[in-house]
């Protein structure tokens, strides 16, 4: 940033003054933290001398530039290996076998949708749509490990979120169709999911802009969590791609959240992958781990593909976030982008198709816990085949459901944009309204429910 | 006003702050050689009387006389405070009222560089009142997550030249939020971004720009600018009131030049309403922030030399703005220039002029006029040619009555 100054010029004149504020003679009545330590700060036989930025440095006598390079990798936390046996035997696995297997559940439903609605949207029935494939772990493991009333915020590959606390398929479908059951009211484009009841806010297309808000909301959270002690407390979650951790936003998020100390848990999926993108050319550092000491922030990593190793992760995240009134907490999951980008992306053109093969074959957040499951007898392959018919059935039901839905009243191109109506608005309707009637057979305005009169009906709402 | 000859106590306090005038009542005098100060022998180009303006409120009976307070406003007191200080007010109002309302951004805690913030750290703590990192993206995104989760944050940007690092914030998130959340009803209303705006006589490139145009071209986002302390203090709490994410705009030139009469108690102004702040049958001047000063200067003059008779308009509400009294004033006259700081292309002054065009056509005498900022950036010792003054305003009275 530029250079800050006042609105006076600095002038000469002004030594003469008693020292004063940047503008003003008014001294600050608030003690900062760095001024309570500058009354140590410089004798002169001090061993240490207290710079304010970077108050527990100690001198060293010996030039010695930190490599990043020659510091081993954050290691990756895992509960499970890749063939579904507990590793630490002691500590097993804290999770259910009744919840063990909705999980599981939740997985292969998840699977099952991404394949149907890929393939729908090659047949040209959807605008749009992106698989989770591969990071299916994730997003259930983690949200299955939070309270229902905390508050997340999604970038776009975390459907599992949604499913795991609840989002049906319906739903899903109606977003996906934008008809006029959508909670977004078909102004969005598909996967965008939003839910107030389940606390996600809805998905915005722009990356990492969710990654200040949850700091954000994680404040208020803690400012709430204070005025209402009777309440249990709440903490906001916020997941992001590894890509979108080189935004600004991202940087500028995880700043705020540690100086101004909230709940939040910054949950980052690293898949290897920003589209075209590999990690090689994203970053240098280890991974986005190595960046949470930076930041003052309590980080770890996990594998992404090991579901009980993300839920205990999460929940000992979130007991820490709510320690001492809050503090934030990053947890970088490693995945593999299985899928395509989205459908609109064809991943083969930078990549080897014998790689994703490999990745889907050897390691998958999937198979691996039917593997844990099958080895205490809790699954089989009659199991198996039972639930991936019905769960077919039911989301090609919800499809079909969906598919013949009419689209959203036109209305709602326009409210919502302020609390009411304004003016100018008003007249663009009217606008629209005489264009619509005037030339009917250049739009089809009977998909839309309603048809044109939905207009009339918004113009009629009181001011 | 007349020069005075200053006492011993005002040159004694001049030699010890330099920085404050030598004049007590008009804080806001240049001295030496500043970029503002008026050519030996200019006849329009003064230094504006902030004093005697009839734009303030000079005396209590005056500002209560404003049909726009309520009753009860109209019946208690005034104090004479500047434009900070009203801003400061407001804020202190709104925390004492709401407990949601946090005021946030780039050094608020010790006062803020331009003392809108003095004392709320203090008084409200520091829970509620803090400093945030030097980063416009993160401070807005947190304002905008805060807001979502039911706070009513007020968020302060530095300088308005500084918005842009947030810009993709505003525009992308906090403009739409409401929109595309849909029925979930989620939204970041509770939004106020407030950021001192235009000329200060010195501040060249990165502390002089008036941005408001980039905003009024966003549906979702409502621009303010008031003009003087009354405005800012009553549009100010309609801001923070106002469930829509609002961009507050405080014209960093008049935050202790501008000194009035204000109401104690708090009040709300609205929203959508233009202000007529001086009828007149020939011609009508549209402006709003600083520019009115110079508006008024320049119609003083005109009307004397002209003998018209020229009527002015504060929009206070950039957007969404006020057509109708606009259009209404500008029938009645059938001439119209529009007058603001930033460039000419594209600015607000291009869109009123062309909904002057739509819709009052029939009534036009002449052509719109724009008197705006050149189409290039605010060089430190160009200001003066750069942005409207008197003489220019004086010029386009002239020639839009003479058309």
């Amino acid at each position: 940033m530029s250079l800050r100054y006042t609105s006076r010029r600095i002038r000469p004149g002004k030594l003469w003054s008693p020292p004063t504020c940047l503008n003003g003679s008014h001294t600050s009545k608030v003690t900062f933290g760095w001024q309570k330590c500058r009354s140590v700060a410089s004798t002169a036989s001090a061993e240490k001398v207290l710079f304010p930025g970077a108050l527990n440095s100690e001198f060293t006598n010996t030039l010695n530039f930190l490599r990043p390079s020659n510091k081993k990798a954050i290691p990756t936390y895992r509960v499970l290996d890749q063939y579904g046996e507990v590793l630490d035997k002691e500590t097993g696995v804290d999770t259910e076998d009744g919840e063990a297997l909705t999980l599981y559940q939740n997985m292969v439903c998840l699977s099952i949708m991404d394949l149907l609605m890929f393939e729908a949207q090659r047949q040209g029935r959807l605008s749009f749509y992106m698989v989770s494939a591969g990071e299916e772990g994730i997003a259930i493991g983690s949200a299955s490990a939070l309270s229902p009333s905390d508050v997340i915020f999604c970038q776009y590959r975390e459907s599992g979120v949604y499913m795991q606390r609840g989002f049906t398929l319906d739903q899903f479908m109606s977003q996906l169709f934008a008809n006029s059951k959508d909670a977004g009211l078909g102004r969005n484009m598909p996967v965008h999911y939003g839910s107030k009841e389940l606390n996600i806010h809805t998905i915005s297309s722009t990356l990492a802009t969710q990654i200040p808000h949850a700091a954000g909301a994680a404040y208020a959270l803690k400012l709430q969590n204070m005025q209402q002690p009777g309440v249990p407390p709440r903490i906001a979650v916020c997941f992001f791609g590894e890509g979108a951790a080189s935004e600004g936003d991202f940087h500028a998020a995880l700043n705020i959240a540690a100086t101004r100390q909230v709940p939040a848990i910054f949950i980052c999926r690293n898949n290897g992958y920003a589209i075209s993108t590999p990690t090689s050319d994203q970053y240098r550092g280890d991974g986005i781990a190595s960046r949470g000491a930076g930041y003052g922030i309590d980080t770890l990593r996990v594998d992404g593909n090991d579901i009980f190793a993300v839920r205990r992760a999460t929940k000992e995240a979130r007991r820490r976030a709510l320690e001492d009134g809050g503090r934030p907490i990053l947890i970088e999951m490693m995945a593999y982008r299985v899928g395509h980008h989205s459908t609109s992306d064809d991943s083969f053109a930078y990549r080897q198709k014998l790689e994703v093969e490999d990745w889907k074959r050897r390691d998958n957040p999937i198979t691996r816990l039917r593997k844990w499951l099958e080895g205490r007898n809790l699954w089989n392959e009659d199991k198996e085949k039972e639930l991936r018919s019905r769960t077919r059935k039911d989301v090609l039901k919800a499809f079909e459901r969906a598919e013949k839905e009419k689209l959203p009243p036109i209305k709602h191109a326009f409210d919502g944009v302020y609390e009411k109506l304004t003016q100018e608005q008003r007249l663009h309707i009217e606008e629209l309204k005489d264009i619509l009637q005037r030339y009917p057979k250049e739009y089809d305005v009977d998909q839309y429910e309603g048809g044109v009169k939905s207009l009339d009906q918004l113009l009629d709402e009181k001011n | 006003m007349p020069p005075q000859t200053p006492s011993i106590r005002a040159l004694s306090r001049y030699l010890l702050r330099p920085h404050t005038s030598l004049h007590p009542r008009c804080q806001y005098r240049p001295q030496g050689r500043r970029q503002s100060s008026a050519a030996a022998g200019a006849r329009l180009n003064g230094t504006v009387e902030y004093d005697t303006t009839p734009l303030l409120h000079h005396t209590s009976r005056a500002a209560l006389s404003n049909p726009e307070l309520p009753p009860d406003i109209r019946k208690g007191q005034t104090k004479r405070i500047n434009l900070y200080t009203a801003v400061n007010e407001a804020l202190r109002h709104a925390l004492q009222t709401d407990e949601r309302v946090l005021v946030f951004g780039e050094d608020i805690q010790f006062g803020g560089v331009f003392r809108c913030t003095m004392n709320l750290a203090t008084d409200f703590g520091t829970d509620r009142v803090f400093n945030t990192p030097l980063s416009e993206q993160g401070l807005v995104g947190f304002a905008i997550g805060a807001a979502s989760e039911g706070m009513r944050p007020v968020a302060e940007i530095q300088f308005a030249d500084y918005v842009f690092p947030a810009f993709d914030q505003i525009v992308n998130e906090a403009a739409k939020y409401r929109y595309r959340t849909g029925t979930t009803g989620v939204n970041c209303g509770g939004l106020v971004i407030r950021m001192p705006t235009g000329v200060v006589g010195h501040g060249a490139l990165y502390h002089s720009q008036s941005p408001e145009a980039l905003f009024t071209h966003i549906p979702g986002l409502r621009v303010i600018i008031p003009r003087s302390p009354v405005q800012a203090k009553g549009l100010l709490l309609s801001a923070i009131r106002c469930n829509d994410p609002v961009i507050f705009m405080e014209p960093k030139v008049l935050y202790r030049a501008a000194v009035e009469q204000v109401p104690v108690d708090a009040y709300h102004l609205p929203l959508d309403k233009a202000e007529v702040l001086k009828t007149g049958k020939d011609l009508t001047i549209v402006s709003y922030g600083t520019p009115l000063y110079t508006c008024s200067a320049a119609i003083a003059a005109a009307e004397k030399d002209f003998g018209c008779s020229v009527e002015l308009i504060d929009l206070r509400t950039i957007y969404p703005w006020d057509r109708e009294t606009v259009l209404e004033s500008v029938k009645k006259t059938g001439r119209a220039i529009v007058v603001h700081e930033s460039m000419m292309n594209a600015g607000v002054g291009a869109e009123v002029a062309a909904t002057i065009q739509e819709r009052a056509f029939l009534r036009l005498e002449a052509p719109v006029k724009r008197v705006t900022g050149w189409a290039t950036h605010t060089g430190l010792v160009y200001e003066k040619f750069i942005i409207p003054d008197v003489t220019r305003v004086y010029d386009a009275i002239k020639k839009t009555i003479d058309y």
